[in-house]
């Protein structure tokens, strides 16, 4: 408890919010990318939007830019509405997902590129230019064309040209999305370490979970034009609202469930032919109610014998083992046939093999009880859509 | 010895692919120019028989230079003005069908092509029905009383279209324009359409966009077009000869007719070569001053 305490940041504590997004939707002809986003931004919050490709998220982004008009609500920065702003009289600036740097510039004069479209004095300019290039590393670059970067410096040169002009918002879609998992991972740690540096409100596009965990202070997830939930990385982990979102981060046992009786805030239900009491509900079922009960991998036991008496237990046969390096990874069947898949660190002996018959056991704070039937869930791979290597010109 | 053997083979084999297109440039380039620059500093003996002898003829230059210094001058000035038209034309044109043509792009592209499959003759000779006068363009300005207008503006001379100067500029204009049109519709068809919208993002209104981001970009473009307008427009004589007057005769009427009225080959030869000189000078100046690299690259 005190770990998921410690984790929480301190983002509801009633900072000015910087971007509100008002009852907003967005419609291309019959097609509803965006239904009804209500949500706010606060200063300074490092807030993504996560979600599989075609949920509205990018949508969402090029609404708050200005490329997008919302076809109802309002979209307002710093309390101003700006639903119908056009882009360039917008004080927010956009990381595009192949950078797009002009190539007839070199790097300094890409950086330069909005101070000078402000038409601020020259040595503002200068001054702001080679601070951001400072604070990207790349002060000895400034005289490069933007080919002759890679794509990790090219990202970074991007960065530099839209917080140049300390925007109230900067906008990132997918700016990772090019580079290999290396430079993706050393770039998630850079950007959080410029965000701190700068202080300035990061609305972050992305369809990688672990990207949204790793970075977020707050993650809005999105499927279908809906905003499913919003919440830190831990509270979507930890208390998923839908099934989609249980199942979209990380991975999750998915079993259907009846409600018996609510008693506080703690319920009964049956699963798996068991009854099984889920402690600090949040689904608002009533008894009667079909829902979904979770448990992820990694927070289940799998012993031959419960240790625990305070655990939750069902009996289960042991039908795959795969040893993982930390972990190993068990598939088991329960009694009435559906399946489950445990993570368990991968001691050197004492672990059940196939066939051996099981105790599966979970405490209470691990599981969860979700509205909806679990084949809500997404089902196949909710990758994201190919994208191409930056496209370098001459 | 066997690899040797190989890789001696493998240096040669790109000369072996270049040979035939450079024996073509020998053939069919070096040796006639050598052939022109002969003939330009010959004199001519006898003036009833195709005979010249190489005497280091200097003075065919200065001759051919003071006898057509009006041609010349006029030759380029045509093709400079159409050239400014084809882009001022060819410029929006290109625009329109890189970025906004979306679905019926390939059809307008091709009818941008169309008239290339009727003869460049023929299309000259059509314009002459069109501007005469009896053809419908005087028709029409008689008709709405803009005549006075059109000539006040000087794109008619005293109430005429036909054999005027104007006339010439229209019909180079008209002839070379796809040439403009398709360079400049290449280099903007590779524009990353995200780059005008991060220009909009970095607080350039469209305009501005425009013009620090899309026209320079699409520079080259220009040039290649310029190029292919300017230089055929400058040397061309048949929309002078079908479309102008005895003044507005440029300059490949004039060493077509000393070639083959004439036979003053020298002479002709002389003016040759000034013209590809000055274009040549034109040319590297142009590209100088645009900053494109283009041609060095």
């Amino acid at each position: 408890m005190t770990i998921a305490d410690a984790a929480e940041p301190a983002v509801s504590t009633g900072r000015k919010p910087v971007i509100e997004i008002d009852d907003v939707s967005k419609v291309f002809g019959d097609f509803t990318a965006v239904d009804h986003a209500d949500f706010t931004i606060a200063e300074g919050e490092f807030f993504s939007m996560l979600g599989p490709s075609g949920c509205g998220k990018t949508t969402t982004l090029r609404m708050i830019a200005g490329f997008e008009m919302p076809s109802s609500g309002a979209i307002r920065l710093q309390g101003q509405d700006v639903s119908n702003v056009p882009p360039h009289k917008r004080d927010v600036n956009t990381v595009f997902q192949q950078y797009a740097l002009f190539p007839h510039m070199n790097v300094w004069d890409n950086v330069a590129y909005g101070p000078r479209a402000k038409k601020l004095p020259k040595d503002e300019v200068a001054k702001r230019v080679d601070e951001l290039l400072g604070v990207v590393k790349l002060s000895d670059f400034a005289k490069r064309r933007p080919s002759q970067l890679s794509g990790g410096q090219q990202q970074r040169i991007a960065l530099a040209r839209a917080l140049v002009n300390y925007p109230k918002a900067l906008l990132l879609d997918e700016p990772l999305g090019a580079l290999d998992l290396k430079l993706r991972q050393s770039m998630q740690l850079e950007l959080k370490r410029i965000q701190r540096e700068v202080g300035i409100t990061f609305i972050f596009v992305t369809h990688d979970q672990e990207e949204a965990l790793t970075m977020s202070d707050r993650i809005a997830v999105m499927n279908k034009g809906r905003v499913e939930q919003i919440g830190s990385p831990r509270e979507i982990y930890d208390h998923p609202a839908t099934v989609f979102v249980a199942g979209f981060i990380g991975q999750a046992n998915l079993w259907p469930a009846v409600v018996k009786a609510n008693q506080g805030t703690t319920t009964t239900i049956e699963v798996a032919g068991r009854a099984i009491e889920v402690a600090d509900d949040r689904s608002g079922l009533r008894p009667g109610d079909h829902g979904t009960f979770m448990v992820r991998p990694e927070r289940m036991y799998v012993e031959p014998q419960l240790s625990d008496p305070d655990r939750w237990t069902v009996d289960a046969v042991v039908t795959e083992l795969v040893f993982q390096g930390p972990v190993v990874r068990y598939e088991l069947r329960l009694p009435d046939g559906s399946g489950a898949v445990a993570h368990v660190p991968a001691r050197r002996d004492g672990l059940p093999i196939p066939g051996d018959t099981v105790q599966a056991s979970w405490s209470d704070e691990s599981s969860v009880l979700l509205p909806g039937s679990p084949d809500q869930a997404p089902t196949v791979e909710t990758g994201p859509p190919i994208t191409a290597p930056p496209v370098t010109r001459d | 010895m066997a690899g040797e053997n190989s890789l001696r083979k493998g240096r040669r084999a790109p000369y072996g692919l270049l040979s035939p297109g450079m024996l073509w440039l020998i053939l069919f380039f070096l040796v006639p120019m050598w052939t022109l620059l002969r003939i330009a500093l010959s004199t001519k003996p006898n003036a009833f028989l195709p005979e010249y002898e190489f005497t280091w003829e200097w003075s065919n230059f200065s001759d051919a230079v003071s006898r057509f210094q009006p041609e010349l001058v006029r030759s380029f000035s045509y093709a400079a003005a159409a050239t400014i038209l084809c882009i001022a034309i060819g410029y929006p044109l290109a625009y329109y069908l890189a970025f906004k043509a979306g679905k019926y792009r390939s059809v307008l592209l091709a009818m941008v092509m169309v008239p290339f499959f009727i003869s460049f003759l023929i299309r000259t000779i059509a314009w002459q029905t069109i501007l005469g006068q009896e053809g419908p363009a005087l028709w029409f300005m008689e008709t709405f009383r803009l005549v006075t207008i059109t000539d006040a503006i000087g794109l008619t001379s005293s109430g005429a279209f036909l054999n005027t100067p104007q006339a010439v500029i229209l019909g180079l204009t008209y002839n070379f324009v796809p040439f403009m049109i398709l360079p400049i519709y290449v280099s903007l068809e590779k524009i990353d359409p995200g780059l005008i919208s991060a220009g909009q993002d970095l607080y350039s209104a469209p305009r501005q966009a425009f013009r620090k981001i899309v026209l320079p970009l699409s520079l080259p473009g220009v040039f290649a077009g310029t190029l292919l307008t300017f230089i055929p427009s400058a040397g061309d004589y048949i929309n002078a000869e079908l479309l102008g007057n005895v003044k507005t005769s440029m300059i490949g009427s004039q060493i077509s007719k000393l070639f083959l009225k004439e036979s003053n080959y020298p002479e002709a030869a002389a003016l040759s070569f000034i013209f590809m000189a000055i274009i040549t000078i034109g040319v590297l100046v142009y590209a100088k001053l645009l900053g494109t690299d283009e041609l060095s690259a």
